[in-house]
């Protein structure tokens, strides 16, 4: 195995080392300091999980909590650990993993910094079926999580077709998305009319995003799914950089562009729809995620993987806030998001003057 | 001189036939919405002639059970309508005036998000059940969710874009409305209540409400229609307009305090119903030309024909159950908006 730095990148303030593996004929350039902010985001984020098994109306020590992962707890330490507080929070990293993975490839794809699944709509469709197959066709489990994934993909190509003229551009993309997603949300709220006053709560809850009593059974689709999409992004999406220099030079440069764009869509719809089946849309974490820690990477890389960790981080560590915050009342993990993200695009609204509207 | 110059335009021939759309069309968009009027008071899970709505107001028989029906639920619905319409047409199009921005809307920018979460905490937190109570809180947050999209908006480098508010709206309005759910999440009670009122209905809503919205309806009408010729020198831009010797901030904030009034009774009474502000001074730019002095009565007009008819469609598609006002609006309303925004160039008014 060898390993060479490129001096040129480094002089930039920019490390790349390329990774060749003789004995497998793999090329790989790796990006040490997106290595390294994936690293800490995902060590802080599994800090941040494993504390949230140690505290709760039964707070369990955390050499209890090991002793218990471990299988030498007691009885009563091995339910609420294992059966209520560990689906909650796996289920809580695979769905921050996996919405911000699913918005760092939108915000990239569209080259437009706020036109992620949640702004143009693609968390709404998916809460749109999902909501339409627990309260009018009482579906559960697998149909819900199926549903999802058709309402999510039609109205990503939906959207993608309306806002298409000549192209499209990442500002027209996010109207029309806003526009969409008022047509969703007012289906939302239709089907929760006709519901009973019990599923309405429950659906509220749902919608706000939560991890409120998530099981293994709402663990297992996510988690499949990420093992199954974050490879596929990974070997597409080193095509992204070329993508980014517009459909001629990456043509030029032998890349099939219309095919890994929408390999990429596919994917980044997926784990989105995947993810609002699992938790309910929560908000902004796939617009914040890849932003902030884009800005640590640096903007070289591409920030997929940093994207996703940082997305697990902000997920667990919210959720953990909502569930203390009024204690014993649990707040969903959803307007804690909300309260945190709505002011950073606020933020990013008041602070740009091109940026935003910039094709 | 703006005298000689409107005297000089009014002379041209395109202008004269335009003046002629302009004054008789109203006429014409009058008719309508006495027409859809007429629809509102007849039909509905049970339809009924027109002959027997006449009766109901002419020879009232309060043993009939279709007169009781027109009296007692058709009639105030119809007046809600009327009333919720006008207020939200005028405050689509003062907003959009003022911001000289194609896609405000009360909906769209978080205002009426405003309004219903501070609703929901009155009802919530000081157990307000009478109207009277909420229209207050309504103002309220009304007045402070448009204070901050707007601030927010023209922030930065350059003054606020179409895209830039319509975000900012975004933002504010998700804020909102996760912590009206956060608010329900805790009481049941005012979740039960509040999940038909966040829809957007005219339907079950109390006589009393009417008599509670006129007064500021009123005045925010008047403010409105006042404001007119001020909002047409602020299109021509603020230097223009103060060198034309307009007091800016003052039209500024005449606008603002009318979109506040409107807005708050209109989502008071009605909860909050997307799209009417947007398309209707949309429609009637387009009948009327680009003055506000014409712009305003045409949407005072149109917003309600559109209210109505929205909820008349909402009334047959569905029965003998009914679809909310607020999601047929939003289902005629948003593919306007986005035909509005595939436009080529999103211009500035």
């Amino acid at each position: 195995m060898t390993v060479a730095t490129h001096a040129l990148s480094r002089r930039r303030g920019d490390c790349m080392v390329t990774v060749h593996t003789r004995s497998f004929g793999i090329t790989a350039r790796v990006h040490v300091r997106a290595v390294a902010v994936t690293t800490m985001l995902s060590a802080a984020a599994l800090a941040v999980f494993v504390w949230s098994l140690t505290i709760g109306d039964f707070p369990i020590g955390l050499a209890d909590v090991i002793a218990t992962l471990r299988g030498t707890g007691t009885s009563e330490h091995e339910f609420i650990v294992r059966t209520l507080r560990l689906p909650r929070g796996l289920t809580g990293l695979a769905v921050g993993a996996a919405f911000g993975l699913s918005g760092a490839i939108f915000q990239r794809l569209a080259n437009n910094q706020l036109a992620s699944p949640d702004i143009i709509g693609v968390n709404a469709g998916a809460a749109v079926a999902a909501v339409f197959a627990i309260v009018v066709v009482h579906a559960s489990g697998p149909a819900v999580t199926a549903a999802a994934l058709v309402g999510a993909t039609v109205t990503a190509i939906a959207t993608y077709l309306l806002a298409y003229r000549r192209g499209v551009t990442g500002y027209r993309l996010i109207l029309v998305g806003i526009g969409v997603a008022a047509v969703l949300n007012a289906l939302v709220q239709y089907f929760l009319t006709r519901a009973e006053i019990y599923d309405a709560q429950q659906a509220v809850v749902w919608l706000t995003g939560s991890l409120n009593g998530r099981s293994w059974d709402d663990l297992r689709p996510i988690a499949v799914t990420l093992a199954v999409v974050t490879p596929i992004v990974i070997v597409v999406a080193r095509q992204l950089r070329a993508l980014e220099l517009g459909d001629d030079a990456a043509r030029g440069l032998g890349v099939r562009v219309e095919r890994s764009r929408a390999v990429l869509l596919l994917a980044g719809v997926a784990l989105a729809a995947v993810a609002t089946a699992a938790a309910g849309p929560i908000g902004f974490v796939a617009l914040i995620a890849p932003q902030i820690t884009r800005q640590l990477v640096g903007g070289r890389s591409l920030g997929l993987l940093p994207a996703a960790a940082g997305g697990a981080l902000l997920v667990v560590a919210a959720d953990l806030v909502a569930r203390r915050i009024f204690a014993p009342t649990e707040l969903p993990v959803g307007v804690v998001t909300a309260v945190l993200g709505a002011p950073y695009l606020l933020y990013l609204i008041a602070r740009s003057s091109r940026g935003l509207t910039r094709g | 001189m703006t005298i000689a110059v409107a005297d000089a335009v009014a002379r041209r021939p395109s202008v004269r036939s335009r003046a002629w759309t302009r004054s008789v069309g109203l006429l014409a968009a009058i008719v309508l919405l006495a027409a859809v009027t007429a629809c509102s008071l007849a039909y509905g899970a049970k339809a009924m002639p027109l002959q027997t709505v006449w009766d109901a107001f002419t020879e009232f028989d309060p043993q009939n059970n279709d007169h009781l029906i027109v009296r007692s639920l058709r009639v105030p619905r119809t007046i809600i309508g009327l009333l919720v319409g006008a207020a939200l047409g005028l405050a689509g199009a003062v907003m959009q005036g003022v911001t000289r921005n194609p896609l405000a809307d009360p909906a769209l920018l978080g205002i009426e998000a405003g309004a219903s979460l501070a609703v929901v905490a009155g009802i919530s937190a000081f157990n307000i059940g009478s109207l009277s109570g909420y229209v207050w809180f309504a103002f309220a947050g009304a007045a402070a969710a448009s204070a901050v999209v707007y601030g927010l908006s023209s922030f930065g480098h350059r003054r606020s874009t179409p895209l830039k508010l319509a975000l900012a709206g975004t933002a504010v309005a998700a804020l909102l409305s996760s912590l009206t759910s956060a608010v329900l999440l805790l009481d049941v009670t005012t979740l039960d209540q509040f999940r038909f009122w966040v829809v957007g209905s005219l339907a079950g809503r109390d006589d009393a409400i009417i008599w509670d919205v006129i007064p500021f309806i009123a005045v925010g009408a008047v403010l409105s229609v006042g404001v007119g010729s001020g909002l047409n020198t602020l299109a021509l831009g603020d230097d223009i307009a103060r060198g034309l010797g307009q007091r800016v901030a003052v039209i500024r904030a005449v606008s603002a305090f009318a979109v506040v009034l409107l807005c708050g009774a209109a989502t008071a009474a009605a909860g909050p119903i997307a799209f009417v502000g947007l398309t209707v001074p949309h429609v009637a730019r387009a009948i009327c030309g680009p003055d506000y002095r014409w712009i305003l009565p045409w949407s005072m007009v149109l917003a309600p024909t559109l209210l109505l008819g929205a909820d008349v469609i909402g009334r047959l598609v569905a029965r003998p159950g009914e679809l909310q006002v607020g999601i047929v609006t939003a289902i005629i309303g948003a593919p306007f908006f986005i035909a509005l925004v595939r436009r080529r160039h999103l211009v500035e008014l």
